[in-house]
């Protein structure tokens, strides 16, 4: 790392002030560089989803009967992949309580609350290796038809922005717990609280069009 | 803390050499990088697109064994101008230049920012690899649709094109973050004074080329993701046989493509906006109409995807058709601009003025032919024809590449401290002009005669010999018109004309700084109140004409007949001691 990244990180680490001699303005007013930069991320990958579920409703248009009749009520609601929903739902609510935690500068609860959050997105990984090994059993695989590629391929990305989203906040637990957040320095844990929230909603919407639409 | 970031201990740690351009996280060296990357890979889409030329210059197979060595060849090269070459191009000046127009002292995130770069490299070295593996380079063209794109015995089922899947994923990536990183910087790190209606064209520019970014390269993400799941994990999106659908690839493809070419073009628009004011010695006609038709042309951009598929006979054709032609809405409101621009200015005919001239031109009548396009039954006519070959090529090379060179010789003091020659300047200028004009003005009346586009070879007695021959005559001459700006960087890096801060009189902060900046491009910066802060500088005015008695560099005004000292420590911004002068003698 070079000095003037040096600078540039240890400017960006006090919030988003920065500055040359005339240029050290407020900047730490309104919305933080790094939750800026997040929100674009998250937009981006909207678009991402976007694109996807644009291709699961064309090709679901063109398929009726939708599943197919081999697959008809392979996908239920009311299995183990409720289960999976509750959980992901909760951790949003555990990782908003770290959130909470640290901006009152309680860093214990801030780490009792990441941690659960990060369990629960392991536990969730786990239940949806499981859900796919159930349903490889029954038949379903990414090349049983346009079903089989939709679901495979909008579940497997969502998974993979989990398992994303748990290494981020992996990184998130160690630095806390090497005391490098307080109430005043955080943005790291804003951000990633953001993006959970993001994969929860996306799986919200994975729910309700995959196995209730 | 702010001191710190100046303070010499920072630049203390600062490393010469090789070592400091690998591992730089400097905005401007990372934009250098860019433009030196993305110009190998012009040069590298050029040989490719002189093979072409040179295969499509009479009838018959002359110079590749088969077909699809060809259809490599077209394919590598629209990929690599298109994504290697205009996109990054366009990135690195602005890499280079918009935190030095707002005053910030580097992008919002510096190491993203590197990471962004060397994704490119990468992603080139990923694309063209594909020529060593067994099946050759993806040859499906840059579109890639299915089933052309599948990976049957019959399309293409080695792993090249696989190779181009994940080629133009990183660099999709790639254009992503920097997209983050550009917005961030515009919306946070702007200097005191730089509010977003005092903003440079150039950074309204990039914060709607960002914007679309953001927005639309994902979905190509997507597209490109699907058809790789197609082919090699047995998925069937656009696989009718099972239930999938072929036109979905198009779709989603030209949801990103389209606004794509904004992203191709908007900056290089920019480009000029900055260098027609400065040439002409006047203020840029119509500040605020050119930002809203930019971000009008940003809007518009996002629903005009299907006029690329008129023919599939799957989308809606009078909506498409309609808001394709009220596209030239916005992009003629910035022509008036830029015309009205330089109407009664003070021109001085400088190497970035031509080619700024040079993009008007051309772009102009790559709007045209486009408007031509957009009407469905000529559309009907036209698809796939060279007509489509000499519109793309006109608002792509005429447009885009012209206005990159305009921003390359504009900004080359900047960047290095020396100027480039003038004299090969305008030799350049002529022959990429009259090549680029050969080359693609008979591709009009080729189309017209019914050529289609992607084909090796033709028939002697269609009626189409002279004009690609003519056309393949042109290709070399843009060829050779590299060889002086070659020759130029290369002679003006040792010998060039000592630049200063601000050779062409410029407007806007970057000439404020030396040449090259420092790592922290400014230690004072003027006061910017309006959106001409180095004109109001030069002029002893501070806002919209009214004279104020403190130039903005100063501290405090001078005493009369002396020229005020410079701050102690701030060395390298030469315009204190200018502005202190006119000040005098406007006294």
């Amino acid at each position: 790392m070079t000095a003037e990244s040096r600078a540039v990180a240890a400017s960006e680490a006090h919030g988003a002030s920065h500055g040359t001699a005339v240029a050290g303005h407020a900047a730490s007013r309104g919305i933080s560089n790094p939750v800026l930069g997040m929100l674009l991320f998250i937009t981006s990958e909207v678009m991402f989803f976007s694109g996807l579920f644009a291709a699961y409703f064309a090709t679901r248009a063109a398929n009726q009967p939708w599943p197919p009749a081999e697959f008809q009520g392979l996908l239920d609601p009311l299995s183990l992949i409720l289960v999976a929903t509750i959980i992901l739902v909760a951790s949003s609510f555990t990782c908003q309580f770290a959130v909470w935690s640290i901006r009152r500068g309680d860093r214990t609860g801030f780490i009792r609350n990441i941690t659960v959050t990060f369990v629960l997105g392991v536990i969730f990984l786990g239940l949806q290796a499981v859900d796919y090994s159930i349903l490889f059993s029954e038949g379903l695989t990414m090349g049983s038809g346009a079903f089989g590629t939709t679901y495979f391929t909008l579940t497997g990305f969502h998974g993979a922005h989990v398992f994303g989203g748990v290494l981020m906040l992996g990184v998130i637990l160690y630095r806390g717990m090497l005391g490098q957040f307080s109430s005043r320095h955080h943005d790291a844990v804003e951000a990633v609280s953001l993006y959970w929230h993001f994969v929860d909603v996306v799986w919200i919407v994975l729910f309700s069009v995959l196995y209730l639409l | 803390m702010a001191t710190h970031a100046l303070s010499p201990a920072a630049v203390a740690g600062y490393r010469g050499g090789l070592y400091e351009w690998l591992t730089t996280t400097d905005h401007k060296k990372i934009g250098i990088l860019y433009v030196i990357n993305s110009f190998l890979f012009f040069l590298i889409g050029g040989i490719f697109a002189l093979l072409v030329r040179a295969e499509l210059a009479a009838p018959g197979l002359q110079l590749f064994q088969n077909e699809h060595v060809y259809n490599e060849s077209f394919t590598i090269h629209a990929t690599v101008m298109i994504f290697l070459f205009i996109i990054p191009m366009l990135a690195g000046l602005g890499n280079f230049a918009v935190p030095l127009m707002i005053g910030a002292p580097d992008m919002a995130f510096p190491r993203i920012n590197a990471l962004s770069f060397w994704m490119l490299p990468l992603g080139g070295i990923l694309l063209l690899m594909g020529f060593l593996t067994p099946g050759g380079a993806a040859a499906a063209g840059w579109t890639s649709y299915p089933p052309l794109a599948g990976n049957s015995p019959l399309a293409s089922p080695g792993p090249g094109q696989d190779l181009w899947i994940a080629s133009l994923v990183l660099i999709g990536t790639s254009s992503i973050l920097g997209g983050i990183n550009f917005l961030v910087t515009i919306f946070k790190m702007r200097a005191p004074g730089m509010t977003l209606f005092r903003m440079p064209i150039m950074v309204w520019t990039v914060l709607v080329t960002s914007i679309l970014v953001v927005m639309a390269t994902p979905v190509i993400t997507s597209a490109i993701v699907m058809l790789y799941i197609d082919r090699n994990l047995g998925g069937s999106f656009f696989n009718p046989e099972s239930g999938g659908i072929a036109v979905l690839y198009q779709n989603v493809f030209w949801f990103y493509s389209h606004p794509a070419v904004y992203v191709m073009v908007l900056p290089a628009m920019g480009v000029i906006s900055e260098v027609l004011p400065v040439f002409s010695r006047k203020p840029l006609f119509g500040y605020k109409a050119f930002v809203f038709a930019t971000a009008g042309i940003g809007a518009l951009g996002f629903s005009v995807w299907a006029h690329h598929m008129f023919t599939t006979g799957a989308v809606f054709l009078p909506f498409f058709s309609l808001m394709t032609f009220l596209i030239a809405v916005p992009t003629g409101v910035k022509m008036f601009n830029w015309v009205f621009t330089m109407f009664r200015g003070q021109l001085t005919f400088s190497t970035p003025l031509l080619f700024a001239v040079g993009f008007l031109t051309m772009f102009l009548i790559g709007g045209i032919n486009g408007a031509f396009s957009a009407s469905v039954p000529v559309d009907f006519a036209l698809h796939d024809t060279y007509w489509v070959v000499a519109h793309l090529h006109y608002v792509l090379f005429g447009g885009s590449a012209f206005g990159v060179f305009a921003g390359i010789y504009y900004w080359f003091p900047k960047m290095t401290g020396r100027m480039l020659d003038e004299g090969l300047g305008k030799v350049q200028f002529v022959l990429m002009f009259i090549g680029f004009n050969l080359t693609f003005f008979p591709m009009h009346i080729l189309g017209v005669k019914g050529m289609p586009r992607r084909i090796a070879d033709y028939a002697s007695g269609a009626g189409w010999n002279d004009w690609n021959l003519v056309a393949t005559i042109g290709g070399f001459l843009i060829g050779l018109s590299m060889l002086p700006f070659i020759w130029n960087v290369f002679v003006s890096l040792r010998n060039g004309k000592v630049a200063g801060n601000d050779p062409w009189e410029g407007n806007t902060l970057e000439w404020a700084t030396t040449s090259p900046p420092p790592p922290y491009n400014f230690d004072r910066l003027p006061e910017i109140r309006s959106e001409r802060p180095l004109f109001d500088a030069r002029h002893g005015l501070v806002g919209h004409g009214e004279p104020e008695p403190g130039p903005a560099l100063l501290e405090q005004p001078a005493p009369s007949g002396e020229v005020p000292a410079a701050p102690d420590d701030e060395a390298g911004v030469g315009e204190q001691t200018t502005t202190g002068e006119d000040l005098e003698t406007k006294r």
